[in-house]
């Protein structure tokens, strides 16, 4: 205890020197005037406690190091069955989740339909960043940069050329790739964090480009009126534009707007389902093993023949087609689209829902965008506190569970021996 | 002179001023890279807390009745320094003692998060609008033909200059003289053995992180009464440009960001002067791939050999 | 001019002001143990670093079958045939075993995406092709049971067959071991001794191998390369070697 007494004063000084001044005192603008407020009683007396805290926490450390040793970990795979029973189960389960996917919208309101479709994008985002950086070990902070090039080709390509989202769809998929194949042949050869911090000033070129290039991306102001996706040629607007037919005139029915937001959904539902099918047949493809590989050792990789440019550049680009596809329709589904939708705190936020997913585990992905874009939505205070918490929540998840929190499990294959 | 060569004089004077205070950043991240081989994401953080407490200070100071220019510069960059630096080593303690060893993506995630976190915090703490403050320091020399363009060199860019070298002079001296300062460079040679002959190589590693930290500071108390306007998001762009600037230079290498800082800030100046301003950030981003791609030990830095 | 497998002459490797490998020259015959000895810090790995196209060398020649293969890069050269283990084990630690054994095969399998999308038919003869080549290896050194365990979870003398059950499904002409039994028990490295033979005499490959343990080396190679501080010092049959009088010195001036 008594050598436990300096280190903690120490901790608790520098927690005091970390919030006196930037939370006891704050500035505020009055005109040209600057002036200095001090903090009330209450935030003062929070610091006290923060202090405290950490006080007591360092000096009591070893004894909590070694309660928390005798705490057994939690171990999430460990509740569930055994792999011989879950493959049986496996299929009924997934058939079962689907028919929730499509029956389910019918049910609920409107807003929680299009909240829904909302996560959806952040689901398809998510499972691609996981390919990148979950499978691939690639740090790619400038992923929102392929999300922009999907919308925009879509929003430019319906403006200016009329052409619809479904065959806008693959065209902003494939631009997306081209542009990560461009990106990423130069600077895949680069080490992890060069790499990192190249992303992301591409990332931010690309917003600054499209914030600058004013007569054909409306710059700053956007663009507006992007048509939305229609069913086969049937509109779901309440009158049909020239030519067309709408989707309750060729049935009969009457006009309800929230056919157009299931029918977002439903689409947004297709596309994942989509997305989650190919990733995972990749994923038992030899590609998807070399990247892996990559990711543990690359120089055993290239020991074996395996050539680690073209390699990671699949994955990057793999990744970017898959932010081109959930780009174009974010686009249609908002209808407007500007620079202000592809900050580098988008690509932060995939990134914290793959970090808190557990990096390679398709579920825990998909678990984490639910999570992170739903919370907020339920309490609006949170929203204030929400970049704060995505930061806190990537340092603690890689300090605690660096494999997230549902972790990827090995698939498990048979050997035929003779 | 002709009016051409007298503007361009007027913006390597500008891109000067800048550069050194990008290449006082730049330091954090070189040395920081020198001794555990990864970049630290949340400088640019560090760098922006600095021009807050400066800010604080400075406008304390002045409600207080505190008039005297210099006190009041010498006491922000005291407090400054002192806050930052504890940022600095809570960075170190937090995002990278506890990970060493462990494979190289997981700490850059934690600075990550580390720096969205800091943003956030001081936002929250004190608001996501600008502030801006009246100029502390005003006027300057000029020079030129009035007729045809007026260089002005104002008494705060040439605080800055001051200031800067100080900084790097005391820097160089505490490098080269102080036994610290020796032990900081074995760290850099080899860690491993370093930590066998006895040295304590992680207060070593978080006295980089302090120093880097340190100068960042000064650099924000500098720039922030350049610029007298401040927000929670200046230390995100300052960060990048600083990185290019280390890298620019040759990470790991001090001479090196002092020198990749100038050439930096001056290159800006001059696309600034040439183009639409918006587009310096782009120039300053290519100049960084390029070098990446084909001179990725940058001017002074010395060339890698990985080890199998 | 070439019943040689591998052929290296004059290899130079400078790091800065270090001369790693001063001139060697090595010759290594189809189906041979050829053996390279020398005291620690010697330059044995650097030669393999050379000839394996993880260093370029500064100087020298390197030809495989006759193909000059120096400054080629890491990956062109094992698809040659020329294929390493490492003197620290570099699994692929969070994947299990037939996964190693599969990315190994990379080279044999259909990579194409749609091919593997839709799983044609091409693409799972190649698949189950490689699964009954990782059974076999797996077999050969003993592994087969723990097929589905995770590679970093193997005790080490089983990551250390495991690595060169992973160089083995590549097919190669020549397989390069640095120092394959250190940290075996002596029934591991028996076992191991035994393992090498049969790679020379059952799959007609040359095995040029690193190793400080002299009753394997002595026991088992064709042909023995001593360096010393980076040169070369003797070059032999094993009984050659033993009796070379500088050899002797070397050794035992070194302990
Ligand atoms: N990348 C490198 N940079 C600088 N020096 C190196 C590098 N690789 C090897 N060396 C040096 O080259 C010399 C030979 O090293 P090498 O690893 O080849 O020896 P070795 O014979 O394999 O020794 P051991 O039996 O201990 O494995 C050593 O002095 C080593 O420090
Ligand atoms: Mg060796």
């Amino acid at each position: 205890m008594q050598r436990a007494l300096f280190p903690a004063l120490f901790a608790a000084g520098v927690t005091f020197l970390l919030t006196c001044l930037v939370i006891g005192v704050r500035l505020e603008q009055e005109g040209p005037n600057l002036t200095v407020v001090g903090a009330d009683a209450e935030t003062w007396s929070w610091i006290g406690f923060a202090v405290i805290v950490v006080f007591l926490f360092q000096l009591f450390q070893q004894p909590l190091s070694r309660l928390k040793q005798r705490l057994p970990s939690p171990d999430v795979t460990g509740l569930l069955p055994d792999h011989k029973l879950r493959a049986r189960l496996r299929p009924w389960l997934i058939a079962l989740v689907v028919v929730g996917l499509f029956v389910w919208p019918f049910m609920v309101s409107r807003g929680a339909v299009d909240l829904a479709t909302l996560t959806l994008i952040y689901v398809m985002l998510g499972l691609g960043l996981n390919i990148v950086v979950g499978f691939a070990g690639l740090l790619d902070l400038g992923y929102v940069a392929f999300y922009a090039v999907g919308a925009y080709t879509y929003a430019l390509l319906s403006e200016y050329y009329g052409l619809s989202f479904w065959v806008c769809l693959p065209i902003a998929g494939l631009l997306a790739a081209t542009f990560g194949c461009i990106l990423g042949f130069p600077v895949l050869r680069l080490r992890g964090d060069y790499l990192a911090i190249v992303t992301l000033g591409f990332g931010e070129i690309i917003r600054i480009l499209l914030n600058n290039w004013t007569n054909v991306t409306g710059g700053p102001n956007g663009i507006g009126g992007i048509e939305k996706p229609s069913l086969f040629g049937l509109e779901f607007s309440r009158r049909a534009s020239e030519g067309g037919q709408t989707f309750h005139e060729f049935f009969g029915i009457s006009y309800n707007s929230s056919h157009k937001v299931i029918f977002l959904y439903l689409v947004a539902v297709l596309l994942v389902l989509l997305t989650i099918y190919v990733i995972n047949r990749i994923q038992r493809m030899p590609i998807g093993r070399a990247w892996e590989a990559l990711r543990e050792d690359e120089i055993a990789c290239r020991s074996l023949g395996l050539n680690p440019t073209v390699i990671k550049l699949s994955a990057f680009t793999m990744g970017a087609s898959f932010a081109g596809f959930a780009g174009c329709f974010f686009a249609a589904r908002q209808g407007f689209i500007s620079p202000e939708s592809f900050t580098f705190i988008e690509s932060a936020i995939i990134l914290a829902i793959v970090v808190l997913g557990g990096m390679g585990s398709q579920l825990g992905v998909i678990l984490a965008a639910i999570a992170m874009t739903i919370l907020p939505e339920l309490a609006r205070e949170f929203q204030e506190y929400r970049m704060l918490m995505f930061g806190g929540v990537m340092v603690l998840m890689m300090l605690w569970r660096p494999q997230g929190l549902l972790p990827m499990k090995r698939p498990h294959l048979e050997l035929k021996t003779s | 002179m002709t009016e051409t060569s007298l503007y361009v004089l007027q913006q390597l004077i500008n891109g000067l001023t800048i550069g050194s205070t990008y290449a006082l950043i730049a330091i954090g991240y070189t040395m920081v890279y020198g001794i555990i081989g990864m970049i630290n994401f949340a400088h640019g953080e560090v760098y922006m807390i600095g021009t807050y407490t400066a800010f604080i200070t400075i406008i304390g100071l002045l409600t207080m009745g505190v008039g005297s220019l210099p006190i009041v510069m010498l006491l922000a960059l005291m407090t400054a320094i002192i806050i930052s630096s504890t940022y600095g080593y809570a960075i170190e303690r937090v995002a990278y003692r506890p990970l060493r060893g462990g494979p190289r993506l997981i700490p850059l995630i934690t600075a990550i998060g580390m720096s969205i976190f800091l943003q956030n915090y001081i936002r929250l703490a004190q608001g996501s609008r600008d502030l801006a403050m009246p100029a502390l320091v005003s006027g300057g020399i000029q020079f030129g033909d009035p007729a045809v363009f007026e260089v002005s060199i104002s008494w705060m860019q040439l605080i800055i200059w001051v200031v800067t070298l100080i900084s790097m002079t005391a820097l160089a001296l505490f490098i080269s003289r102080s036994r610290l300062g020796r032990a900081c460079r074995a760290c850099a040679q080899d860690l491993k053995m370093t930590n066998l002959l006895g040295i304590d190589t992680n207060r070593i590693i978080a006295l980089t992180f302090v120093i880097g930290a340190a100068l960042a500071a000064v650099a924000g108390v500098l720039l922030g009464l350049y610029y007298g306007t401040i927000n929670p998001y200046i230390g995100f762009m300052a960060g990048l440009k600083a990185f290019t600037a280390a890298v620019l230079g040759g990470i790991g290498s001090i001479p090196g960001a002092m020198l990749g800082g100038l050439i930096l800030g001056v290159t800006e100046a001059l696309t600034a002067a040439f183009f639409p301003s918006e587009y310096k950030d782009v120039v300053a981003f290519s100049l960084l791939v390029l070098i990446l791609l084909f001179r990725p030990t940058g001017l002074l830095g010395k060339p890698e050999v990985e080890k199998v | 001019m070439s019943e040689n497998l591998l052929d290296v002459s004059g290899l130079m490797m400078r790091f800065g002001g270090l001369l790693a490998v001063d001139n060697v020259s090595l010759q290594v015959k189809p189906r041979q143990i050829h053996s390279v000895i020398g005291p620690n810090g010697a330059g044995k790995t650097t030669v393999f670093n050379c000839i394996s196209g993880f260093y370029k060398p500064t100087g020298g020649e390197i030809r495989y079958r006759g193909q000059p293969i120096q400054g080629m890069t890491g990956h062109r050269i094992s698809l040659l045939g020329l294929v390493r283990t490492f003197q620290h084990v570099r699994l692929f630690a969070n994947m299990t075993v037939i996964e190693n054994l599969l990315v190994a095969q990379h080279r044999h399998l259909n990579t194409n995406y749609f091919a593997g999308l839709v799983k044609t038919p091409s693409y799972r003869r190649r698949q189950r092709e490689a699964m009954d080549r990782a059974a076999h290896w797996l077999q050969q050194v003993d592994l087969l049971e723990f097929a589905n365990r995770e590679a970093g979870n193997l005790s080490y003398g089983q990551q250390r067959r495991l690595e060169i059950a992973r160089c083995m499904v590549t097919e190669p002409g020549l397989l390069m071991l640095d120092e394959p039994a250190a940290g075996l028990n002596p029934k591991e490295t028996s076992e191991l001794d035994q393992l090498i033979l049969r790679l020379r005499d059952e799959q007609d490959i040359s095995v040029l191998l690193i190793e400080h343990d002299m009753g394997l080396v002595m026991g088992i190679s064709d042909h023995i390369t001593v360096i010393n501080q980076g040169a070369p010092l003797a070059d032999g049959t094993p009984d050659q070697v033993r009796q070379n009088p500088d050899v002797i010195k070397a050794y035992l001036g070194e302990s």
